[in-house]
Protein backbone atom coordinates (compact mmCIF):
# COMPACT_ATOMS: atom_id res chain seq x y z
CA UNK A 1 0.00 0.00 0.00
CA UNK A 2 2.63 2.48 0.97
CA UNK A 3 5.07 3.39 -1.78
CA UNK A 4 8.47 4.95 -2.34
CA UNK A 5 8.76 8.35 -3.97
CA UNK A 6 11.82 9.21 -6.01
CA UNK A 7 12.17 12.73 -7.37
CA UNK A 8 14.74 13.26 -10.10
CA UNK A 9 15.83 16.76 -11.03
CA UNK A 10 12.46 18.38 -10.37
CA UNK A 11 12.05 22.00 -11.47
CA UNK A 12 8.83 23.92 -10.87
CA UNK A 13 7.85 27.17 -12.52
CA UNK A 14 5.26 29.88 -12.01
CA UNK A 15 5.16 31.39 -15.47
CA UNK A 16 8.76 32.26 -16.24
CA UNK A 17 9.79 32.26 -12.57
CA UNK A 18 11.60 29.12 -11.47
CA UNK A 19 10.48 28.37 -7.90
CA UNK A 20 12.52 25.21 -7.33
CA UNK A 21 15.53 23.91 -9.18
CA UNK A 22 17.03 20.48 -9.50
CA UNK A 23 15.42 18.73 -6.56
CA UNK A 24 16.33 15.06 -6.36
CA UNK A 25 15.46 12.98 -3.33
CA UNK A 26 14.07 9.65 -2.19
CA UNK A 27 11.22 9.26 0.26
CA UNK A 28 11.03 5.81 1.83
CA UNK A 29 7.73 4.00 2.38
CA UNK A 30 6.24 3.95 5.87
CA UNK A 31 8.27 6.88 7.04
CA UNK A 32 7.52 10.46 7.89
CA UNK A 33 9.71 12.82 5.91
CA UNK A 34 9.77 16.44 6.99
CA UNK A 35 10.67 19.27 4.64
CA UNK A 36 11.96 22.37 6.40
CA UNK A 37 13.43 25.66 5.31
CA UNK A 38 12.84 29.40 5.25
CA UNK A 39 9.74 30.97 3.65
CA UNK A 40 9.86 31.02 -0.12
CA UNK A 41 12.38 28.18 -0.38
CA UNK A 42 9.98 26.07 -2.43
CA UNK A 43 9.24 23.27 0.03
CA UNK A 44 5.46 23.64 -0.37
CA UNK A 45 5.86 23.96 -4.12
CA UNK A 46 7.87 20.75 -4.16
CA UNK A 47 5.19 19.01 -2.07
CA UNK A 48 2.58 20.08 -4.60
CA UNK A 49 4.59 18.64 -7.47
CA UNK A 50 4.25 15.19 -5.86
CA UNK A 51 0.47 15.06 -6.34
CA UNK A 52 0.54 17.20 -9.48
CA UNK A 53 -1.39 19.97 -7.76
CA UNK A 54 1.22 22.57 -8.67
CA UNK A 55 0.08 22.60 -12.28
CA UNK A 56 -3.51 23.67 -11.49
CA UNK A 57 -2.25 27.22 -10.87
CA UNK A 58 -2.51 29.15 -14.15
CA UNK A 59 0.90 29.34 -15.81
CA UNK A 60 2.51 26.83 -13.48
CA UNK A 61 4.44 23.82 -14.81
CA UNK A 62 6.87 21.16 -13.71
CA UNK A 63 9.95 19.65 -15.33
CA UNK A 64 11.67 16.49 -14.22
CA UNK A 65 10.56 13.14 -12.93
CA UNK A 66 8.63 12.07 -9.87
CA UNK A 67 8.53 8.29 -9.55
CA UNK A 68 5.99 6.52 -7.39
CA UNK A 69 7.66 3.12 -7.13
CA UNK A 70 8.22 2.36 -10.81
CA UNK A 71 5.72 4.78 -12.31
CA UNK A 72 6.65 8.26 -13.49
CA UNK A 73 3.85 10.56 -12.34
CA UNK A 74 4.77 13.02 -15.09
CA UNK A 75 5.05 10.37 -17.79
CA UNK A 76 3.14 10.64 -21.02
CA UNK A 77 -0.44 9.48 -20.67
CA UNK A 78 -0.50 9.72 -16.87
CA UNK A 79 -3.72 11.34 -15.71
CA UNK A 80 -3.20 13.99 -13.04
CA UNK A 81 -6.64 13.26 -11.62
CA UNK A 82 -5.68 9.60 -11.14
CA UNK A 83 -2.43 10.66 -9.46
CA UNK A 84 -4.34 12.80 -6.99
CA UNK A 85 -6.59 9.87 -6.17
CA UNK A 86 -3.56 7.85 -5.06
CA UNK A 87 -1.81 10.67 -3.22
CA UNK A 88 -3.80 12.40 -0.49
CA UNK A 89 -3.14 15.89 0.74
CA UNK A 90 -3.85 17.92 3.86
CA UNK A 91 -3.53 21.69 3.65
CA UNK A 92 -2.25 24.45 5.88
CA UNK A 93 -5.69 25.77 6.74
CA UNK A 94 -8.38 23.19 7.43
CA UNK A 95 -10.57 23.23 4.33
CA UNK A 96 -13.57 20.95 4.80
CA UNK A 97 -16.29 21.54 2.21
CA UNK A 98 -18.31 24.21 4.01
CA UNK A 99 -21.72 23.18 2.78
CA UNK A 100 -21.28 19.49 3.53
CA UNK A 101 -21.91 17.47 6.65
CA UNK A 102 -19.12 15.71 8.49
CA UNK A 103 -20.20 12.43 6.91
CA UNK A 104 -20.36 13.85 3.38
CA UNK A 105 -16.95 15.45 3.76
CA UNK A 106 -15.35 12.12 4.56
CA UNK A 107 -17.37 10.32 1.89
CA UNK A 108 -16.62 12.92 -0.82
CA UNK A 109 -13.54 11.17 -2.18
CA UNK A 110 -15.21 7.75 -2.17
CA UNK A 111 -18.18 9.13 -4.02
CA UNK A 112 -15.81 10.59 -6.60
CA UNK A 113 -14.60 7.05 -7.10
CA UNK A 114 -18.15 5.98 -7.83
CA UNK A 115 -18.86 4.23 -4.53
CA UNK A 116 -22.55 4.63 -3.76
CA UNK A 117 -23.34 1.63 -1.57
CA UNK A 118 -24.35 3.18 1.74
CA UNK A 119 -23.05 0.26 3.80
CA UNK A 120 -19.61 0.53 2.22
CA UNK A 121 -19.66 4.29 2.73
CA UNK A 122 -20.75 3.99 6.36
CA UNK A 123 -17.90 1.62 7.10
CA UNK A 124 -15.32 3.71 5.29
CA UNK A 125 -16.47 6.89 7.03
CA UNK A 126 -16.22 5.27 10.44
CA UNK A 127 -12.85 3.68 9.66
CA UNK A 128 -11.45 6.98 8.38
CA UNK A 129 -12.76 9.02 11.28
CA UNK A 130 -11.33 6.46 13.71
CA UNK A 131 -8.09 6.60 11.76
CA UNK A 132 -8.02 10.36 12.13
CA UNK A 133 -8.81 10.02 15.83
CA UNK A 134 -12.01 12.00 15.47
CA UNK A 135 -14.70 9.31 15.62
CA UNK A 136 -15.50 9.58 19.32
CA UNK A 137 -15.90 13.32 19.10
CA UNK A 138 -18.26 13.38 16.11
CA UNK A 139 -20.05 10.03 15.98
CA UNK A 140 -23.21 11.57 17.44
CA UNK A 141 -23.35 14.39 14.89
CA UNK A 142 -22.21 13.05 11.55
CA UNK A 143 -25.01 14.92 9.79
CA UNK A 144 -23.91 18.29 11.18
CA UNK A 145 -21.85 20.65 8.99
CA UNK A 146 -18.11 20.02 9.05
CA UNK A 147 -17.55 23.76 9.29
CA UNK A 148 -19.06 23.73 12.80
CA UNK A 149 -16.10 21.84 14.28
CA UNK A 150 -13.14 23.47 15.99
CA UNK A 151 -10.02 24.17 13.94
CA UNK A 152 -8.19 21.09 15.21
CA UNK A 153 -11.21 18.88 14.62
CA UNK A 154 -11.62 20.32 11.13
CA UNK A 155 -8.02 19.48 10.34
CA UNK A 156 -8.53 15.91 11.56
CA UNK A 157 -11.70 15.82 9.46
CA UNK A 158 -9.57 16.79 6.46
CA UNK A 159 -7.14 14.00 7.33
CA UNK A 160 -10.08 11.57 7.54
CA UNK A 161 -11.26 12.81 4.15
CA UNK A 162 -7.80 12.28 2.70
CA UNK A 163 -7.30 8.75 4.09
CA UNK A 164 -10.85 7.62 3.28
CA UNK A 165 -9.77 6.83 -0.28
CA UNK A 166 -6.83 4.72 0.99
CA UNK A 167 -4.09 6.75 -0.67
CA UNK A 168 -0.55 5.42 -0.96
CA UNK A 169 1.04 8.67 0.10
CA UNK A 170 -0.17 11.42 2.41
CA UNK A 171 1.16 14.94 1.85
CA UNK A 172 0.78 17.48 4.64
CA UNK A 173 1.45 21.14 3.98
CA UNK A 174 2.07 22.81 7.35
CA UNK A 175 -0.94 20.95 8.77
CA UNK A 176 -0.60 22.40 12.27
CA UNK A 177 0.34 26.00 11.58
CA UNK A 178 -3.23 27.22 12.13
CA UNK A 179 -3.79 25.08 15.23
CA UNK A 180 -3.28 25.45 18.95
CA UNK A 181 -0.66 23.27 20.74
CA UNK A 182 -3.16 20.67 21.97
CA UNK A 183 -4.63 20.12 18.50
CA UNK A 184 -1.08 20.08 17.15
CA UNK A 185 -0.15 17.31 19.56
CA UNK A 186 -3.21 15.31 18.51
CA UNK A 187 -2.18 15.54 14.87
CA UNK A 188 1.44 14.71 15.56
CA UNK A 189 0.37 11.58 17.45
CA UNK A 190 -1.83 10.73 14.51
CA UNK A 191 1.09 10.97 12.08
CA UNK A 192 2.99 8.35 14.05
CA UNK A 193 -0.02 6.03 13.70
CA UNK A 194 -0.57 6.83 10.05
CA UNK A 195 2.95 6.05 8.95
CA UNK A 196 2.27 2.37 9.65
CA UNK A 197 0.08 2.48 6.57
CA UNK A 198 1.14 5.45 4.49
CA UNK A 199 4.19 7.25 3.26
CA UNK A 200 3.96 10.70 4.81
CA UNK A 201 5.62 13.89 3.65
CA UNK A 202 5.12 16.94 5.83
CA UNK A 203 6.14 20.53 5.22
CA UNK A 204 6.64 22.42 8.44
CA UNK A 205 8.05 25.69 9.70
CA UNK A 206 8.30 24.27 13.15
CA UNK A 207 11.67 22.59 13.64
CA UNK A 208 10.65 21.01 16.92
CA UNK A 209 7.78 19.42 15.08
CA UNK A 210 10.10 18.09 12.41
CA UNK A 211 12.34 16.69 15.10
CA UNK A 212 9.41 15.11 16.97
CA UNK A 213 7.54 13.42 14.16
CA UNK A 214 9.88 12.74 11.27
CA UNK A 215 12.28 9.94 10.45
CA UNK A 216 14.03 11.87 7.76
CA UNK A 217 14.35 15.61 7.20
CA UNK A 218 15.08 17.55 4.05
CA UNK A 219 16.35 21.12 4.23
CA UNK A 220 15.41 23.53 1.43
CA UNK A 221 16.89 26.95 0.98
CA UNK A 222 17.45 29.66 -1.59
CA UNK A 223 20.46 31.82 -2.37
CA UNK A 224 18.51 35.06 -2.47
CA UNK A 225 15.02 36.36 -3.13
CA UNK A 226 14.15 35.76 -6.78
CA UNK A 227 16.46 32.74 -6.95
CA UNK A 228 14.93 29.28 -7.13
CA UNK A 229 14.77 27.16 -3.98
CA UNK A 230 16.99 24.10 -3.80
CA UNK A 231 17.27 21.02 -1.66
CA UNK A 232 20.39 21.56 0.41
CA UNK A 233 20.46 18.15 2.04
CA UNK A 234 18.27 15.33 3.19
CA UNK A 235 19.20 12.78 5.82
CA UNK A 236 17.90 11.10 8.94
CA UNK A 237 16.27 13.59 11.25
CA UNK A 238 18.74 12.72 13.97
CA UNK A 239 21.69 13.55 11.73
CA UNK A 240 20.17 16.78 10.40
CA UNK A 241 19.49 18.11 13.85
CA UNK A 242 22.70 16.96 15.49
CA UNK A 243 25.39 16.91 12.85
CA UNK A 244 24.29 18.15 9.42
CA UNK A 245 26.74 17.87 6.53
CA UNK A 246 26.09 21.35 5.22
CA UNK A 247 26.97 24.52 7.06
CA UNK A 248 23.80 26.23 5.76
CA UNK A 249 21.67 23.55 7.35
CA UNK A 250 23.41 23.98 10.64
CA UNK A 251 23.01 27.78 10.47
CA UNK A 252 19.31 27.39 9.89
CA UNK A 253 18.79 24.75 12.58
CA UNK A 254 20.64 26.77 15.16
CA UNK A 255 18.88 30.00 14.23
CA UNK A 256 21.83 31.78 12.66
CA UNK A 257 20.18 31.86 9.28
CA UNK A 258 20.06 35.19 7.41
CA UNK B 1 9.20 60.25 17.44
CA UNK B 2 10.56 63.77 17.27
CA UNK B 3 7.36 65.08 15.68
CA UNK B 4 5.20 63.82 18.49
CA UNK B 5 7.38 65.28 21.23
CA UNK B 6 7.17 68.74 19.65
CA UNK B 7 3.37 68.67 19.64
CA UNK B 8 1.63 70.01 22.76
CA UNK B 9 -0.11 67.33 24.82
CA UNK B 10 -3.83 67.10 23.99
CA UNK B 11 -6.18 68.86 26.37
CA UNK B 12 -8.37 66.11 27.75
CA UNK B 13 -9.82 68.09 30.64
CA UNK B 14 -12.82 69.23 28.63
CA UNK B 15 -13.24 72.60 26.96
CA UNK B 16 -13.57 73.42 23.30
CA UNK B 17 -10.72 71.50 21.75
CA UNK B 18 -12.44 68.17 21.06
CA UNK B 19 -15.80 69.67 20.15
CA UNK B 20 -14.61 72.11 17.48
CA UNK B 21 -12.61 69.45 15.71
CA UNK B 22 -15.68 67.28 15.23
CA UNK B 23 -17.74 69.77 13.24
CA UNK B 24 -16.69 68.19 9.95
CA UNK B 25 -17.56 64.80 11.34
CA UNK B 26 -21.02 65.93 12.37
CA UNK B 27 -21.72 67.63 9.05
CA UNK B 28 -20.74 64.49 7.23
CA UNK B 29 -22.89 62.35 9.49
CA UNK B 30 -25.84 64.66 8.83
CA UNK B 31 -25.25 64.44 5.08
CA UNK B 32 -25.18 60.67 5.04
CA UNK B 33 -28.25 60.51 7.28
CA UNK B 34 -29.99 62.87 4.91
CA UNK B 35 -29.13 60.65 1.96
CA UNK B 36 -30.48 57.64 3.80
CA UNK B 37 -33.70 59.40 4.74
CA UNK B 38 -34.08 60.60 1.15
CA UNK B 39 -34.27 57.02 -0.09
CA UNK B 40 -37.03 56.21 2.37
CA UNK B 41 -38.86 59.41 1.45
CA UNK B 42 -38.63 58.54 -2.24
CA UNK B 43 -40.06 55.07 -1.72
CA UNK B 44 -42.91 56.47 0.37
CA UNK B 45 -43.58 59.20 -2.21
CA UNK B 46 -43.67 56.74 -5.09
CA UNK B 47 -45.86 54.33 -3.17
CA UNK B 48 -48.25 57.11 -2.16
CA UNK B 49 -48.37 58.45 -5.70
CA UNK B 50 -49.19 55.03 -7.13
CA UNK B 51 -51.82 54.33 -4.50
CA UNK B 52 -53.64 57.68 -4.72
CA UNK B 53 -53.88 57.47 -8.51
CA UNK B 54 -54.54 53.77 -8.71
CA UNK B 55 -57.32 53.31 -6.17
CA UNK B 56 -59.84 55.75 -7.74
CA UNK B 57 -59.12 54.32 -11.19
CA UNK B 58 -59.70 50.76 -10.08
CA UNK B 59 -62.95 51.84 -8.40
CA UNK B 60 -64.21 53.16 -11.76
CA UNK B 61 -63.41 49.84 -13.43
CA UNK B 62 -66.67 48.18 -14.43
CA UNK B 63 -65.04 44.72 -14.38
CA UNK B 64 -62.72 42.84 -12.12
CA UNK B 65 -59.33 44.55 -12.27
CA UNK B 66 -57.45 41.35 -11.56
CA UNK B 67 -59.18 38.91 -13.90
CA UNK B 68 -60.03 41.02 -16.94
CA UNK B 69 -57.80 40.70 -19.96
CA UNK B 70 -59.06 43.68 -21.94
CA UNK B 71 -57.57 47.14 -21.60
CA UNK B 72 -60.15 49.78 -22.58
CA UNK B 73 -60.19 52.17 -19.63
CA UNK B 74 -61.39 55.12 -21.70
CA UNK B 75 -64.47 53.33 -23.00
CA UNK B 76 -67.88 53.84 -21.41
CA UNK B 77 -68.24 51.80 -19.25
CA UNK B 78 -64.58 51.54 -18.46
CA UNK B 79 -63.20 48.03 -18.94
CA UNK B 80 -59.67 47.14 -17.96
CA UNK B 81 -57.77 44.46 -16.10
CA UNK B 82 -54.28 43.27 -15.61
CA UNK B 83 -54.74 39.55 -16.25
CA UNK B 84 -53.18 39.55 -19.74
CA UNK B 85 -50.50 42.04 -18.73
CA UNK B 86 -49.40 40.11 -15.66
CA UNK B 87 -49.50 36.91 -17.68
CA UNK B 88 -47.33 38.38 -20.42
CA UNK B 89 -44.95 39.98 -17.93
CA UNK B 90 -44.42 36.76 -16.02
CA UNK B 91 -44.28 34.54 -19.12
CA UNK B 92 -41.72 36.66 -20.97
CA UNK B 93 -39.59 37.12 -17.85
CA UNK B 94 -39.62 33.46 -16.92
CA UNK B 95 -38.73 32.37 -20.46
CA UNK B 96 -35.95 34.97 -20.44
CA UNK B 97 -34.68 33.61 -17.14
CA UNK B 98 -34.83 29.98 -18.25
CA UNK B 99 -32.90 30.80 -21.42
CA UNK B 100 -30.42 33.27 -19.94
CA UNK B 101 -29.79 31.60 -16.58
CA UNK B 102 -27.82 28.54 -17.71
CA UNK B 103 -25.90 30.51 -20.34
CA UNK B 104 -25.01 33.24 -17.85
CA UNK B 105 -23.82 30.69 -15.30
CA UNK B 106 -21.81 29.02 -18.06
CA UNK B 107 -20.18 32.34 -18.96
CA UNK B 108 -19.43 33.04 -15.31
CA UNK B 109 -17.88 29.59 -14.78
CA UNK B 110 -15.87 29.96 -17.96
CA UNK B 111 -14.43 33.23 -16.71
CA UNK B 112 -13.83 32.04 -13.15
CA UNK B 113 -12.54 28.53 -13.81
CA UNK B 114 -11.93 27.66 -17.43
CA UNK B 115 -10.67 30.62 -19.42
CA UNK B 116 -6.93 31.24 -19.58
CA UNK B 117 -6.13 34.41 -17.68
CA UNK B 118 -5.36 36.31 -20.87
CA UNK B 119 -8.93 35.71 -22.04
CA UNK B 120 -10.79 35.87 -18.74
CA UNK B 121 -10.24 39.56 -18.14
CA UNK B 122 -11.27 40.83 -21.60
CA UNK B 123 -14.32 38.57 -21.60
CA UNK B 124 -15.25 39.94 -18.20
CA UNK B 125 -15.04 43.47 -19.60
CA UNK B 126 -17.16 42.48 -22.59
CA UNK B 127 -19.85 41.11 -20.29
CA UNK B 128 -19.83 44.36 -18.32
CA UNK B 129 -20.04 46.28 -21.59
CA UNK B 130 -23.08 44.28 -22.68
CA UNK B 131 -24.76 45.23 -19.41
CA UNK B 132 -24.26 48.89 -20.26
CA UNK B 133 -25.95 48.79 -23.68
CA UNK B 134 -29.18 50.84 -23.45
CA UNK B 135 -32.35 48.78 -23.63
CA UNK B 136 -33.69 50.73 -26.60
CA UNK B 137 -30.73 49.46 -28.59
CA UNK B 138 -31.58 45.90 -27.66
CA UNK B 139 -35.18 46.61 -28.62
CA UNK B 140 -34.29 47.98 -32.04
CA UNK B 141 -31.90 45.12 -32.64
CA UNK B 142 -34.61 42.63 -31.70
CA UNK B 143 -37.15 44.34 -33.95
CA UNK B 144 -34.97 44.98 -36.99
CA UNK B 145 -32.57 42.06 -36.87
CA UNK B 146 -33.54 39.21 -34.58
CA UNK B 147 -37.25 39.04 -35.47
CA UNK B 148 -36.82 38.98 -39.28
CA UNK B 149 -33.76 36.71 -39.13
CA UNK B 150 -35.34 34.14 -36.86
CA UNK B 151 -38.34 33.40 -39.06
CA UNK B 152 -36.85 30.17 -40.29
CA UNK B 153 -35.91 29.09 -36.79
CA UNK B 154 -39.40 29.77 -35.51
CA UNK B 155 -40.91 27.97 -38.48
CA UNK B 156 -38.59 25.06 -37.78
CA UNK B 157 -39.74 24.92 -34.16
CA UNK B 158 -43.35 24.96 -35.30
CA UNK B 159 -42.79 22.25 -37.91
CA UNK B 160 -40.89 19.86 -35.71
CA UNK B 161 -41.90 20.71 -32.17
CA UNK B 162 -45.42 21.96 -32.85
CA UNK B 163 -46.81 19.15 -30.71
CA UNK B 164 -45.51 21.09 -27.70
CA UNK B 165 -48.17 23.76 -27.09
CA UNK B 166 -45.47 26.43 -26.66
CA UNK B 167 -44.35 25.97 -30.27
CA UNK B 168 -47.78 25.40 -31.80
CA UNK B 169 -48.34 27.92 -34.57
CA UNK B 170 -51.95 26.94 -35.28
CA UNK B 171 -53.72 27.60 -38.58
CA UNK B 172 -53.46 31.34 -38.85
CA UNK B 173 -50.17 31.66 -37.08
CA UNK B 174 -47.47 33.98 -38.32
CA UNK B 175 -43.92 33.96 -37.13
CA UNK B 176 -42.11 37.20 -36.43
CA UNK B 177 -42.57 39.63 -33.55
CA UNK B 178 -43.70 36.90 -31.23
CA UNK B 179 -43.58 36.45 -27.49
CA UNK B 180 -40.60 34.18 -28.00
CA UNK B 181 -38.56 36.86 -29.76
CA UNK B 182 -39.45 39.40 -27.08
CA UNK B 183 -38.43 36.88 -24.42
CA UNK B 184 -35.16 36.16 -26.21
CA UNK B 185 -34.37 39.88 -26.35
CA UNK B 186 -35.08 40.02 -22.62
CA UNK B 187 -32.85 36.99 -22.12
CA UNK B 188 -30.00 38.72 -23.93
CA UNK B 189 -30.56 41.82 -21.80
CA UNK B 190 -30.43 40.04 -18.46
CA UNK B 191 -27.59 37.74 -19.52
CA UNK B 192 -24.78 40.17 -18.67
CA UNK B 193 -26.08 41.15 -15.25
CA UNK B 194 -26.61 37.54 -14.18
CA UNK B 195 -23.23 36.54 -15.63
CA UNK B 196 -21.39 39.43 -13.99
CA UNK B 197 -22.82 38.79 -10.52
CA UNK B 198 -22.36 35.02 -10.79
CA UNK B 199 -18.77 35.52 -11.86
CA UNK B 200 -18.09 37.61 -8.76
CA UNK B 201 -19.66 34.92 -6.62
CA UNK B 202 -17.67 32.12 -8.22
CA UNK B 203 -14.46 34.11 -7.82
CA UNK B 204 -15.24 34.43 -4.11
CA UNK B 205 -15.13 30.67 -3.62
CA UNK B 206 -11.90 30.21 -1.67
CA UNK B 207 -9.08 28.61 -3.65
CA UNK B 208 -8.67 26.28 -0.67
CA UNK B 209 -12.07 24.73 -1.40
CA UNK B 210 -11.16 24.18 -5.02
CA UNK B 211 -7.83 22.62 -4.07
CA UNK B 212 -9.51 20.42 -1.48
CA UNK B 213 -11.61 18.90 -4.24
CA UNK B 214 -8.74 18.66 -6.73
CA UNK B 215 -6.46 17.01 -4.17
CA UNK B 216 -9.12 14.35 -3.63
CA UNK B 217 -8.85 13.53 -7.31
CA UNK B 218 -11.80 15.49 -8.60
CA UNK B 219 -11.90 16.37 -12.28
CA UNK B 220 -12.61 19.99 -13.09
CA UNK B 221 -16.31 19.30 -13.49
CA UNK B 222 -16.40 17.36 -10.22
CA UNK B 223 -14.53 20.18 -8.52
CA UNK B 224 -17.16 22.65 -9.70
CA UNK B 225 -19.93 20.35 -8.49
CA UNK B 226 -18.21 19.65 -5.18
CA UNK B 227 -16.63 22.94 -4.21
CA UNK B 228 -17.83 25.80 -6.40
CA UNK B 229 -21.56 25.36 -6.93
CA UNK B 230 -22.61 24.39 -3.38
CA UNK B 231 -20.69 27.32 -1.98
CA UNK B 232 -22.21 29.81 -4.38
CA UNK B 233 -25.70 28.37 -4.81
CA UNK B 234 -27.52 31.02 -2.81
CA UNK B 235 -25.57 33.85 -4.40
CA UNK B 236 -26.36 32.60 -7.88
CA UNK B 237 -30.04 32.34 -6.97
CA UNK B 238 -29.82 35.97 -5.90
CA UNK B 239 -28.22 36.89 -9.24
CA UNK B 240 -31.00 35.10 -11.12
CA UNK B 241 -33.60 36.97 -9.08
CA UNK B 242 -32.00 40.29 -9.91
CA UNK B 243 -32.06 39.32 -13.58
CA UNK B 244 -35.69 38.36 -13.25
CA UNK B 245 -36.40 41.72 -11.66
CA UNK B 246 -34.82 43.46 -14.60
CA UNK B 247 -36.79 41.39 -17.10
CA UNK B 248 -40.05 42.09 -15.29
CA UNK B 249 -39.57 45.82 -15.46
CA UNK B 250 -38.16 46.09 -18.97
CA UNK B 251 -40.25 48.49 -21.02
CA UNK B 252 -39.02 49.80 -24.30
CA UNK B 253 -37.40 46.69 -25.71
CA UNK B 254 -40.59 44.69 -25.26
CA UNK B 255 -42.77 47.51 -26.54
CA UNK B 256 -40.64 47.68 -29.68
CA UNK B 257 -40.30 43.98 -30.38
CA UNK B 258 -43.59 42.43 -29.40
CA UNK B 259 -46.70 42.65 -31.53
CA UNK B 260 -48.95 43.94 -28.78
CA UNK B 261 -52.20 42.29 -27.83
CA UNK B 262 -54.14 41.41 -24.70
CA UNK B 263 -53.98 37.65 -24.76
CA UNK B 264 -53.07 34.96 -22.33
CA UNK B 265 -51.80 32.40 -24.79
CA UNK B 266 -48.91 30.04 -24.42
CA UNK B 267 -48.37 29.98 -28.18
CA UNK B 268 -45.19 31.92 -27.88
CA UNK B 269 -44.02 31.78 -31.48
CA UNK B 270 -47.28 33.08 -32.96
CA UNK B 271 -46.91 36.77 -33.73
CA UNK B 272 -50.64 37.02 -34.38
CA UNK B 273 -51.24 36.09 -30.79
CA UNK B 274 -48.45 38.31 -29.54
CA UNK B 275 -48.79 39.47 -25.99
CA UNK B 276 -48.06 42.37 -23.73
CA UNK B 277 -46.39 43.25 -20.49
CA UNK B 278 -47.25 45.80 -17.85
CA UNK B 279 -44.31 48.05 -18.61
CA UNK B 280 -44.65 47.83 -22.39
CA UNK B 281 -48.37 48.55 -22.11
CA UNK B 282 -47.71 51.70 -20.12
CA UNK B 283 -45.14 52.87 -22.64
CA UNK B 284 -47.37 52.25 -25.62
CA UNK B 285 -50.68 53.54 -24.18
CA UNK B 286 -49.82 56.45 -21.96
CA UNK B 287 -49.52 59.22 -24.56
CA UNK B 288 -52.90 58.55 -26.09
CA UNK B 289 -54.75 57.81 -22.86
CA UNK B 290 -57.34 60.08 -21.28
CA UNK B 291 -57.10 60.91 -17.55
CA UNK B 292 -58.88 57.76 -16.42
CA UNK B 293 -56.82 55.67 -18.82
CA UNK B 294 -53.64 57.21 -17.43
CA UNK B 295 -54.68 56.43 -13.88
CA UNK B 296 -55.55 52.89 -14.92
CA UNK B 297 -52.03 52.53 -16.33
CA UNK B 298 -50.67 53.80 -13.04
CA UNK B 299 -52.70 51.11 -11.29
CA UNK B 300 -51.01 48.52 -13.49
CA UNK B 301 -47.69 50.13 -12.58
CA UNK B 302 -48.53 49.59 -8.93
CA UNK B 303 -49.01 45.89 -9.64
CA UNK B 304 -45.62 45.75 -11.36
CA UNK B 305 -44.12 47.60 -8.39
CA UNK B 306 -45.50 44.96 -6.04
CA UNK B 307 -44.28 42.08 -8.25
CA UNK B 308 -40.74 43.43 -8.63
CA UNK B 309 -40.66 44.36 -4.96
CA UNK B 310 -41.56 40.79 -4.07
CA UNK B 311 -38.88 39.41 -6.39
CA UNK B 312 -36.24 41.75 -4.98
CA UNK B 313 -37.24 40.97 -1.41
CA UNK B 314 -36.93 37.29 -2.21
CA UNK B 315 -33.50 37.87 -3.76
CA UNK B 316 -32.43 39.86 -0.71
CA UNK B 317 -33.56 37.12 1.58
CA UNK B 318 -31.75 34.42 -0.37
CA UNK B 319 -28.53 36.46 -0.64
CA UNK B 320 -28.54 37.36 3.06
CA UNK B 321 -28.94 33.74 3.96
CA UNK B 322 -25.97 32.82 1.79
CA UNK B 323 -23.96 35.65 3.38
CA UNK B 324 -24.71 34.35 6.85
CA UNK B 325 -23.62 30.89 5.92
CA UNK B 326 -20.42 32.13 4.31
CA UNK B 327 -19.68 34.16 7.44
CA UNK B 328 -20.20 31.13 9.65
CA UNK B 329 -17.58 29.19 7.74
Amino acid sequence: MSKRIVAEDVNAFYGSFRAIAGVSLTIEPNTVTALIGPSGCGKSTFLRTINRLHEVIPGARVEGKVMLDSEDLYGAGVDAVAVRRTIGMVFQRPNPFPTMSIYDNVAAGLRLNGIKNSKVLDEAVERSLRGANLWNEVKERLAKPGAGLSGGQQQRLCIARAIAVEPQVLLMDEPCSALDPISTLAIEDLMTDLKQRYTIVIVTHNMQQAARVSDRTGFFSLEATGEPGRLIEIDTTEKIFSNPSEKRTEDYITGRFG
Amino acid sequence: MTASTERPPPDLSGGGLGATRRVGDRVFAALTTGAGVLVLALIVAIGAFLLTKAIPAVQKDSTNFFTTKLWQPDNDPSVFGIAALVFGTLLSSIIALVVAGPIAIGIALYISDYAPRRLATPIGYLVDLLAAVPSVVYGLWGLLFLAPHSDKFQQFLSDHFGFIPLFDLGKNGVVGRSMMIASLVLAIMILPIVAAISREIFLQVPQANREAALALGATKLEMIRLAVLPYSKSGVVGALMLGLGRALGETIAVALVLSLSYSTSFHIIDANVGGNTIAANIASQYQAAEPLGQRALIASGLVLFVITFAVNALARYVVTRSGKRAAAV
